[in-house]
């Protein structure tokens, strides 16, 4: 990182809930430096801390240990109210006894701005999210997606230096959610300011970031750019959790080379010792149809996807192989194929 | 900082307990002074029990309260039980119908009671027990009322539908289905309309004729007269009473839900 | 079938309706037309007198011995000090019910169902003898009126028998009304709300102002009705604690059937006092109604 402040620095947070026996680790020990203008994603299952992380930034919650800066400022002492973020909530939280540019006017009243700049600066984040039609009406005669855009006039329109968003398209459906996925991409251009978003869909996190740390119960597991994430996660639950990808167990049999429980022999693992137990992974996109290629299977299952054939193998030991190839590309299901691992598409996890 | 605990409202919300319990137990302790003047305390004793069980009149009172909440709560609790099925389902009129069965519950007990008093002597009913009942049945019926609709309401229709399929008819039904599933509420009906006619001053100080004085009515004339030991000891039973009858009616109607 | 079910509804919900018409609706009637009458000798009315307003007009004016009519404040002091109790008890009630509701909501919920059944009780403990107990508290020999004369440097304090007494004795009486329907609101809040409303920069004030209370108006409106109607027609608490010094409508009532025997005067002030709520009750359904279109 540079010498500039970085727009939200989390320093060995640790945060736990409930008391004694009942007690649980939400988050252990982690640290993150998101920068200015970065569109940043905390991507995990449920139950990871991501949540929690981003309800201590917006102080909703109180840190156990560790730091929060925000714009190079401690802000752990701070309640929400005096922090230089807002937060998109995942329910959308809209003031249902105020109308719509009431909600989004509300913060800027209370900072007592003249009323004239309170309508202009409303009328600005309304038409932003192209919500200026509907601003007299209230939350409950709205759609969800409209509600999904007024929730974010509000959040913008104090001009927060960092906004925070909690899962918030998860509560649309599908078309809806790819259309605001692009919105949003859009709207951090427009506003110039840093993105904090937390989503559980690892897809969104691939289309929408330019870092994304994937968490894991209660800690970050990896931090890089989506391209980083996918290509050489660093763990294996990384590799799993995100896109597809096939999990191959074996022992490692002498230096650089490792014995598939299929039967298979391949080259990796040269970090190894001997007779460790690993995971190889590959991407079923980078794994190849090869005559003599060093994987035997058995066609269980062909999918034309028109761009692309994916197809399901049998390995010798009966496990699962996933393959995704060129559409022309059609074997019959039963027939036997090979299959070539090429070493620069393969990670190797220790078990 | 817990951001949903608002400053301030956990002291007023202590205070507020200590200042609804605060008077009641003082008013318990002192019932148990064996000092005449309540000021100070002198030693534990039992004397003002002994002496409110042995005054005739405090004997008679409370027999004639007990009498006139068992009948109060029983006609008013058949007439709200009726009233309820009858309102089951929606027809013209039904939100009137319940507003004025309801109503006694918004009326300043002070009218309809000096009210009642006239039509009673306009009609030439002689006050006491004859005027007394009819009065309570019907300040009662609401109390009732609520908590054996509220029941009726959340009950599935489709298990009286399901009685009527196997060949039930309608006073079967009544019988085996609906009643049994509506007792908690009737019971929980009965005793609020109980507790309330026992508790009831204004419509008895009213109502009430020579030897039909109930037992707040007595208390209030006791006060007047001026404060002794022996109110504090009557006041500690009524209240016990109470809150053990209402007590015991939601603890049964939370039982059978 | 269905011809019949009209019927039937008929012949169950009939026997309540007419029980409650009869004992209540009849005798209110009766009240208006006896309001309009002269007293009588032997009971409380004149049933042959003409009827005229000549008991209305009493409450404000009294005849003197020549005829010509006087303002006479006596009456309309008592009407205004019930109006003026019953808005004082339920301010106070608002005032001191909402962050004890607020706080209810804020418990685990064990703890909260005790709290729930301890602010229930007093609800269903017998008027009388509630309103006793403060007679004990604070009575001339009592260790509070003990206390707060040692306290006070100027001169004796007579703690009851007074309006503050009265005050106290009616909130106590009706604060429980006010603080369950509020717990009803809040036990249904989004608390998320209140975070939105921090997140946007409000503190604590702020939020309580311009979320907390705006969503809380139906419980704040519920309760303030179940406060306010039963404490302007109160008449326990005035004739303990006030002793006959302060009174309040309801006890200028029963005064009137009791040893005034002036049963029309009596009515009429009945009839003011159902007026008034009335009144207060109609403009709460107006200013419900003017709400709910705003929306």
């Amino acid at each position: 990182m540079n010498s500039a402040p970085s727009a939200i620095a989390v320093r060995s947070v640790s945060k736990s809930f409930g008391r004694g026996d009942a007690m649980v680790r939400v988050l252990s020990d982690v640290s993150v430096e998101i920068g200015v203008r970065e569109f940043f994603t905390l991507l995990g299952p449920s139950g990871c801390g991501k949540t929690t992380l981003l309800r201590l930034i917006a102080g909703f919650e109180e840190l156990d240990s560790g730091d929060i800066l925000i714009d190079g400022v401690r802000v752990d002492h701070l309640p929400p109210f005096r922090r230089p973020v807002n937060t998109v909530f995942q329910s959308y939280a809209l003031f249902p006894h105020l109308t719509v540019a009431q909600n989004v006017a509300f913060a800027l009243e209370l900072q007592d701005l003249p009323r004239a700049e309170v309508r202009r600066r409303a009328g600005e984040a309304l038409e932003m999210v192209r919500m200026g039609a509907l601003a007299a009406r209230k939350p409950a005669e709205l759609s969800g997606g409209q509600q999904q855009r007024v929730a974010l006039a509000r959040a913008l329109a104090p001009r927060p230096k960092v906004l925070l968003l909690d899962e918030p398209l998860s509560a649309l459906d599908l078309k809806l959610r790819k259309e605001m996925q692009i919105e949003l991409k859009q709207l951090q251009a427009e506003a110039g300011i840093t993105f904090v978003f937390v989503t559980h869909d690892q897809e969104e996190a691939l289309t929408l970031s330019d870092r994304i740390a994937v968490m894991q119960g209660g800690r970050i597991l990896q931090l890089g750019t989506p391209r980083e994430i996918y290509e050489r996660p660093a763990h294996r639950f990384v590799a799993d959790f995100i896109g597809e990808i096939n999990l191959l167990e074996g022992q490692v049999s002498g230096h650089g080379k490792v014995r598939l429980d299929c039967g298979a022999e391949i080259s990796a693992g040269a970090g190894q010792a001997a007779g460790a137990r690993v995971t190889v992974a590959i991407r079923p996109e980078r794994a190849r149809l090869v005559r003599g290629g060093v994987l035997q299977a058995e066609v269980t299952h062909v999918a034309y996807l028109g761009t692309a054939t994916i197809m399901q193998l049998r390995l010798a030991d009966g496990g699962p192989f996933l393959l995704r190839a060129a559409a022309d590309d059609l074997p019959a299901i039963g027939g036997r194929v090979q299959v070539d691992l090429p070493s620069d598409a393969l990670q190797v996890f220790a078990a | 900082m817990n951001l949903r605990r608002l400053p301030l409202t956990r002291e007023i919300g202590l205070g507020v307990l200590v200042y609804l319990y605060v008077p009641v137990v003082v008013l318990i302790v002192y019932s148990f002074n064996a000092n005449r003047t309540a000021t100070v305390w002198t030693e534990f004793s039992l004397d003002w029990y002994r002496k409110i069980l042995a005054n005739p009149s405090i004997r008679e009172a409370t027999w004639n309260s007990l009498v006139l909440a068992a009948a109060a709560g029983i006609g008013s609790t058949l007439l709200a039980l009726a009233a309820a099925l009858g309102t089951k389902t929606r027809f013209r009129g039904r939100g009137l119908v319940e507003a004025v069965l309801n109503a006694p519950l918004i009326l300043p007990e002070v009218v309809v009671a000096v009210a009642t008093l006239m039509l009673f002597v306009a009609i030439g009913v002689e006050l006491g027990m004859a005027a007394m009942i009819p009065a309570h049945i019907a300040f009662c019926i609401p109390f009732a009322f609520l908590p054996i609709k509220a029941r009726l309401d959340g009950m599935n229709p489709s298990l009286e539908e399901a009685a009527q399929d196997l060949y039930a008819n309608r006073l079967i039904t009544f019988r085996r289905v609906t009643l049994p599933l509506l007792w908690p509420g009737i019971l929980a009906g009965f005793t609020l309309a109980f507790v309330t006619s026992l508790d009831d001053f204004l419509t008895s100080f009213f109502l009430s004729g020579p030897g039909s004085t109930t037992l707040p009515v007595y208390i209030f004339s006791a006060i007047r007269a001026g404060i002794t030991p022996e109110i504090n000891a009557i006041s500690t039973i009524m209240l016990i009473v109470s809150v053990a009858l209402v007590v015991t009616s939601f603890l049964f109607g939370r039982m059978r839900r | 079938m269905s011809g019949t079910a009209p019927l039937r509804r008929a012949g169950l919900v009939g026997p309540a309706l007419v029980t409650v018409l009869v004992l209540v609706g009849v005798p209110l009637c009766i009240m208006v037309w006896v309001s309009l009458l002269g007293r009588g000798t032997t009971i409380g009315v004149d049933w042959q007198s003409v009827p005229s307003l000549a008991n209305y007009a009493r409450l404000i004016w009294e005849e003197d011995f020549d005829g010509t009519l006087l303002f006479n404040p006596t009456y309309l002091s008592i009407l205004w000090r019930s109006v003026w109790q019953a808005a004082a008890t339920t301010a106070i009630c608002v005032l001191v019910g909402l962050p004890v509701a607020l706080w209810m909501a804020s418990l685990p919920r064990g703890l909260r169902n005790v709290v729930i059944l301890l602010v229930t009780i007093p609800f269903w403990t017998n008027l009388l003898v509630r309103n006793y107990a403060w007679l004990i508290i604070l009575r001339e020999d009592g260790a509070v009126s003990w206390a707060v004369n040692a306290l006070w440097p100027f001169g004796p304090v007579q703690l009851l028998y007074n309006d503050t007494a009265i005050l106290i004795g009616l909130v106590y009486s009706f604060l429980p009304f006010m603080i369950l329907p509020l717990y009803a609101v809040f036990e249904k809040f989004d608390w998320r709300l209140l975070e939105a409303a921090y997140d946007l920069g409000a503190n604590r004030w702020r939020a309580l102002r311009r979320v907390i209370i705006p969503l809380a108006m139906p419980g704040i409106i519920a309760g303030s009705m179940l406060v306010f109607i039963p404490s302007l027609g109160s008449f326990v608490t005035a004739a303990l604690l006030g002793g006959g010094k302060s009174m309040m409508m309801g006890n200028l009532i029963q005064m009137q059937f009791g040893q005034s025997r002036n049963w029309p005067f009596g009515a009429a002030i009945s009839v003011v006092l159902l007026a008034l709520m009335m009144l207060v009750l109609m403009g709460i359904a107006l200013w419900k109604k003017r709400a709910e279109q705003s929306t």
